[in-house]
C-alpha cells in the first residue's frame, strides 16, 4: 500500500511568458484540434526546403487539386459526426465515373445537336449510381443496425466489382469534348469550375450543419443516439440521409475527376477513403461522433493536398508518402483522444 | 371532444413484457386535466415502463391508450409529443456534445424560412431558464454540466413545449431544496392551466405538497389509487412494500474519539475556496449544500478526478495531494460517484459482473498463481448483491436493462468488494425506493460502527440530517457551518445554505 504523490502540475506557478504560450496552445488545441500545428509545421518545413512552395502559383495549384478531396471529406464528415464512417467513398467515385462515362458515350451519338443534354443525362446517371450506393449504406446501417465498418466495407467491394465488371478494367474514352472542357478545365468569372463547385458545396454544407434542422440532428445523433431518440429525433432517417449525402458528395467529386481525366475509370478513388478520413480527423472531427466543423474539415483536406504537394516538391517518393500519411492519421487520432478527454471528460 | 368528464389520459389493462420479464400486468391508469398524479412503488415496480408507454418509447404488449377520449397508437416519442405529451425521462435525454440551448430545442427547432434561427432559440432558452430560476449559462456544452444541472436542463426541455400532459420521472432526484421549490411552483402553474401531470418520486415527503392522487405499483401490478390528502406516509410505504417498515433511518453509534484518517487543509480548486475538513474513523460525516456549492467537487478533487489548485490532503499521515485516483483507491478510500451512467457502471455487463470486477483483489477468490476461482467469485458477488438488496433474479441481468434504482444498488454493491477505511458516498440513494434505502442505511450503520470513516454527500436533506453525526454545510465553495448533535435541524441547515461567508466562530 504505497501512495505516491505525483506533483506534476504545480499549483500557482507564476504567469511567465512560457505559461501564456502554453495556455494559448491549449486553447487553440481545444477549439480547433491538431490542424493549426500540423499546418504551421509543414509550411515552415516545406518553405525551407523549396522557395517555390509558397509561391502564388503553387498555392493556386494546390487549391485546384484539393477540390476533389474537399468534396469527399465534406461527405465523410457528415457520417463521422453521426458516429460512423464511410469506406465506400472510393467506390462511389468509381461507379460515378464509369456509369456517367458509359452513358455519355452511348448518348452523345444519338443526340449530336443536344450534346449538353447528353452530358446532363450522363451526369445524372452517375449521380444515380452513387445514390444507390448511399441508399444501400444508409439502409444497412440505419435500418438493420449493421456496423458502418462492415456495411461500407462490403458495399465498397460490391461497387468496385460492378464497376470493373462493367468496364472489363479498361478506361472508357471518347467523352464529349465539352464535358471535359467545362467541368475539368473551364472557368466562370475567372474561377476554375471545379473550385466554383467546391465553394458552392462548402457553403451548402456549412448551412446544412449550422442552420438547418437536419444538421442539428446529425450532431445530436452522433452525440448520443438514445438521447436523440428520446428527444423525438427520427434517428434512422438522419443516419440514412447522412450516408446518402456522403455518397452524393463523393459522386460530385467523381464527376469532376472524370471531366479532368476525360475518361471513365475504375481506379479514380483509390486512396480517397483513407485520405478523407484523415482530413476530417486532422480537422478536428471526433471519431466518437457529435463534434466537427465544416471550415476545419475544408482546411484539413487542403492540408493533406498541401502535404502531398510539398512532399512531391521535396521529391519524397510515393511509397514513402503513404507511410507518412498513415502515420499522420494515427498521430491525429491519438491527439484527438486527448482532446476529447479534455473537452468532455473533466467537469 | 373537450368534455370535462373524459379523462385526459386513460390507459386500460396495459401489459408490457420484455424478454423474460413481465414489467406491467394489466395496469389501469387515469389522469384528469389539472391533476397531479403520483406514481409510487419500489425499484423495478414498473413506473418508468408505464410512462414510457405513454411517451411513445415502448409499445404495450396489450391494452389500450386513450388521450382526450380518443384511442391512439403512439409509435415514437415524436408521435407522443404531437399529442401534447412531454416527458422528463429518468434516463437523461441530453446530447453531451451540444450546447444547453441546442438541447432544449432539439427536435423542435425554431425556423426562419428553411433555416434554423439560432438567435431566437438562444433567446428563448435564456428567458425560459430565467423564468424557471435555474442559473445555467445556456451556451455551455451539456458535457460540462453537473448531474443536477443536467437535470435542470432536462426539466426546462419539457416546460418549453406546450404540453397537455407533463410526465416527470424522478425530476428531483439530484436537486436540492431551492431548485425543487422552483419546480413545484411551475408544476402548480401548469396545473392551474389545466395540464395533467404525472409525477414519479421516491421522496415521499414531497407528495403531500403537490399531489392530488397517488397510484401505487408493485411488481408490475396496480395495487391501488389513493388520495394524497387522506393517506399517511406509513400507509403508503405499506402499500408499496406489502409490509410495514418501522424505521427508515437507523440510530448509528459513534466512536467517541475516532482517529482522524484524512485531513484537508486550505483546499482551493474549481468550485471551492479555502476548505478545511477532518474525516474521522467511526463517524458519519454529512455534507450538504445547494447545487454548485462545491460540496461534491471538493471530494472529486481529493480523489484526483479534478485538479487541486492549492492546499494539502493527508491520508493516514501521508501527503496525498495530487495523487492519482488509483493510488487513493489503493490507499483505502472508496468513492461512490453520483453519476451511475457516466462513471459508475459497466452498462453492457450484468449486475454480477459489475460487482465481481471490484472483487478481483480479494484474497479468498484468488487461488494460487493468482488465478481467480470463478465459482467463489460468483458466490461472493451474490452474497454482496443480497446485502445491498438486489433480487437474485436481477444479478444475471444486463445493468442497462435494470430499473434506475436497481442500478444504484449495483453501484453501492461495488463498494463492498474490498475492505476500505474511508467510504465517500456522493448521492448514495438517488432513485432508490424507501424499503431499499432503509437497507442501505443499515449498511452505512454497519460500516461506521465497525470503525470506518463514512462521508455522505447528499442533496436529500432528511437523509444527511438523520444519518450523520457531524454535518458540514457548503455555501459558495466554502464551509458555512459545521453542525453536530441537536444543531442539525432543518431551519439551521437551510439558513447556512445561503450564507455568504465562511464559518463563523
Ligand atoms: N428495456 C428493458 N429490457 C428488459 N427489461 C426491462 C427493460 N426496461 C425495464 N425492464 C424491467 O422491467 C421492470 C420494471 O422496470 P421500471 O424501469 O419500469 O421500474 P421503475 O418502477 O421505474 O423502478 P425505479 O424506481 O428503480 O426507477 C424491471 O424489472 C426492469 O428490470
Ligand atoms: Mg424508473
Amino acid at each position: 500500500m504505497t501512495i505516491q504523490s505525483s506533483r506534476t502540475e504545480d499549483a500557482g506557478a507564476p504567469r511567465t511568458r512560457a505559461n501564456i504560450l502554453l495556455a494559448a496552445i491549449r486553447y487553440v488545441f481545444l477549439r480547433v484540434g491538431v490542424l493549426p500545428f500540423f499546418l504551421v509545421f509543414s509550411l515552415v518545413v516545406f518553405s525551407l526546403i523549396s522557395n517555390q512552395f509558397l509561391s502564388i502559383q503553387n498555392l493556386t495549384n494546390v487549391a485546384r487539386q484539393s477540390v476533389y478531396l474537399v468534396l469527399v471529406s465534406l461527405g465523410q464528415m457528415l457520417v463521422l459526426i453521426t458516429g460512423g464512417f464511410d469506406l465506400s467513398v472510393g467506390t462511389a467515385i468509381a461507379m460515378t465515373s464509369v456509369v456517367s462515362a458509359m452513358a455519355m458515350v452511348a448518348l452523345a451519338p444519338v443526340m449530336p445537336d443536344m450534346i449538353w443534354l447528353a452530358i446532363l443525362l450522363g451526369a445524372g446517371a452517375g449521380l444515380g449510381a452513387a445514390l444507390l450506393i448511399g441508399c444501400l449504406n444508409g439502409l444497412g446501417i440505419a435500418q438493420f443496425d449493421v456496423s458502418p465498418f462492415i456495411m461500407t466495407l462490403g458495399v465498397q467491394s460490391v461497387g468496385a466489382g460492378i464497376a470493373l465488371f462493367l468496364t472489363g478494367g479498361v478506361p472508357i474514352s471518347g467523352l464529349p469534348y465539352d464535358f471535359g472542357n467545362f467541368f475539368g478545365f473551364g472557368r466562370v468569372l475567372g474561377i476554375p469550375v471545379p473550385v466554383m463547385i467546391a465553394l458552392l458545396a462548402i457553403v451548402g454544407i456549412w448551412l446544412l450543419m449550422n442552420r438547418t434542422k437536419l444538421g442539428s440532428h446529425i450532431y445530436a445523433v452522433g452525440g448520443n443516439v438514445r438521447a436523440a431518440n428520446l428527444s423525438g429525433v427520427n434517428t434512422k432517417r438522419v443516419l440514412f440521409l447522412a450516408y446518402v449525402l456522403c455518397a452524393l458528395l463523393a459522386s460530385l467529386a467523381g464527376l469532376l475527376l472524370t471531366a479532368r481525366v476525360e475518361s471513365g475509370e475504375t481506379n479514380l478513388g483509390g486512396t480517397i477513403a483513407l485520405e478523407s478520413i484523415a482530413a476530417c480527423v486532422i480537422g478536428g472531427v471526433s471519431l466518437r461522433g457529435g463534434l466537427g466543423r465544416v471550415e476545419n474539415v475544408v482546411l484539413g483536406a487542403f492540408f493533406i493536398v498541401l502535404l502531398q504537394n510539398g512532399m512531391n516538391i521535396a521529391q519524397i517518393g510515393s511509397y514513402m508518402q503513404m507511410v507518412l500519411l498513415g502515420s499522420l492519421l494515427v498521430l491525429a487520432v491519438i491527439l484527438d483522444q486527448f482532446r476529447y478527454r479534455m473537452l468532455v471528460g473533466d467537469r | 371532444m373537450d368534455n370535462a368528464n373524459t379523462p385526459l389520459v386513460e390507459m386500460t389493462r396495459i401489459s408490457k413484457e420484455f424478454p423474460g420479464v413481465k414489467a406491467l400486468d394489466g395496469v389501469d391508469f387515469r389522469l384528469q386535466r389539472g391533476e397531479v398524479h403520483v406514481l409510487f412503488g419500489e425499484n423495478g415496480a414498473g413506473k418508468s415502463t408505464l410512462i414510457s408507454i405513454l411517451s411513445g418509447l415502448y409499445r404495450p404488449t396489450s391494452g389500450s391508450l386513450r388521450i382526450d377520449g380518443e384511442e391512439v397508437d403512439l409509435r415514437s416519442v415524436h408521435d407522443a409529443a404531437r399529442h401534447g405529451i412531454g416527458t422528463v425521462f429518468q434516463e437523461f435525454s441530453l446530447i453531451p456534445t451540444l450546447r444547453v440551448f441546442e438541447n432544449v430545442y432539439l427536435g423542435r427547432e425554431l425556423k426562419r424560412g428553411p433555416l434554423t434561427d439560432r438567435r431566437a432559440m438562444a433567446e428563448g432558452a435564456r428567458a425560459l431558464f430565467h423564468d424557471l430560476g435555474f442559473e445555467i449559462d445556456i451556451r455551455r456544452r451539456v458535457s460540462t454540466l453537473s448531474r443536477a444541472e443536467q437535470q435542470m436542463v432536462e426539466i426546462a426541455k419539457v416546460f418549453l413545449g406546450k404540453a397537455r400532459v407533463l410526465i416527470l420521472d424522478e425530476p428531483t432526484a439530484s436537486l436540492t431544496e431551492k431548485e425543487t421549490r422552483k419546480l413545484f411552483a411551475f408544476i402548480a402553474k401548469a396545473k392551474a392551466d389545466g395540464v395533467g401531470i404525472i409525477y414519479i418520486s421516491h421522496r415521499i415527503q414531497e407528495f403531500r405538497e403537490i399531489a392530488d392522487n397517488i397510484s401505487v405499483l408493485r411488481d408490475g401490478r396496480l395495487i391501488g389509487t389513493v388520495s394524497a390528502r387522506d393517506t399517511s406516509e406509513k400507509t403508503l410505504v405499506e402499500l408499496m412494500t406489502g409490509r410495514a417498515i418501522d424505521q427508515i433511518y437507523p440510530e448509528i453509534g459513534r466512536q467517541p474519539d475516532g482517529r482522524t484518517l484524512m485531513t484537508l487543509r486550505r483546499m482551493h480548486g474549481a468550485g471551492f475556496h479555502g476548505v478545511d475538513i477532518d474525516v474521522r474513523a467511526g463517524e458519519v460525516l454529512g455534507v450538504a449544500g445547494l447545487v454548485g456549492s462545491g460540496k461534491s467537487r471538493i471530494w472529486r478533487s481529493v480523489l484526483g478526478l479534478q485538479p487541486i489548485r492549492s492546499g494539502t490532503v493527508t491520508l493516514k499521515g501521508r501527503d496525498v495531494t495530487h495523487a492519482a485516483t488509483r493510488h487513493m483507491l489503493r490507499g483505502g478510500v472508496y468513492y461512490l460517484p453520483p453519476d451511475r451512467k457516466g462513471e459508475g457502471l459497466q452498462l453492457a455487463a450484468t449486475a454480477r459482473e459489475n460487482i465481481k470486477l471490484n472483487l478481483l483483489g480479494r484474497a479468498e477468490i484468488v487461488g494460487r498463481l493468482g488465478i481467480v476461482a470463478p465459482r467463489r467469485a460468483r458466490a461472493l458477488a451474490d452474497k454482496i448483491g443480497e446485502r445491498v438488496g438486489i433480487a437474485s433474479a436481477h444479478m444475471g441481468r444486463i445493468v442497462s436493462k435494470l430499473s434506475g434504482g436497481n442500478q444504484q444498488k449495483v453501484l453501492f454493491g461495488k463498494g463492498f468488494g474490498e475492505e476500505r477505511d474511508i467510504y465517500i458516498f456522493d448521492e448514495p440513494t438517488v432513485g432508490v425506493d424507501m424499503g431499499t434505502r432503509a437497507a442501505l442505511y443499515r449498511l452505512i450503520k454497519e460500516i461506521a460502527e465497525a470503525g470506518k470513516a463514512v462521508v455522505v454527500i447528499s442533496s436529500d436533506l432528511p437523509e444527511v440530517m438523520n444519518l450523520t453525526h457531524r454535518l458540514l454545510v457548503f455555501s459558495k465553495g466554502r464551509v458555512s457551518a459545521e453542525l453536530t448533535g441537536t444543531e442539525i435541524a432543518e431551519e439551521n441547515v437551510l439558513k447556512y445554505f445561503f450564507a455568504e461567508t465562511g464559518i463563523q466562530p
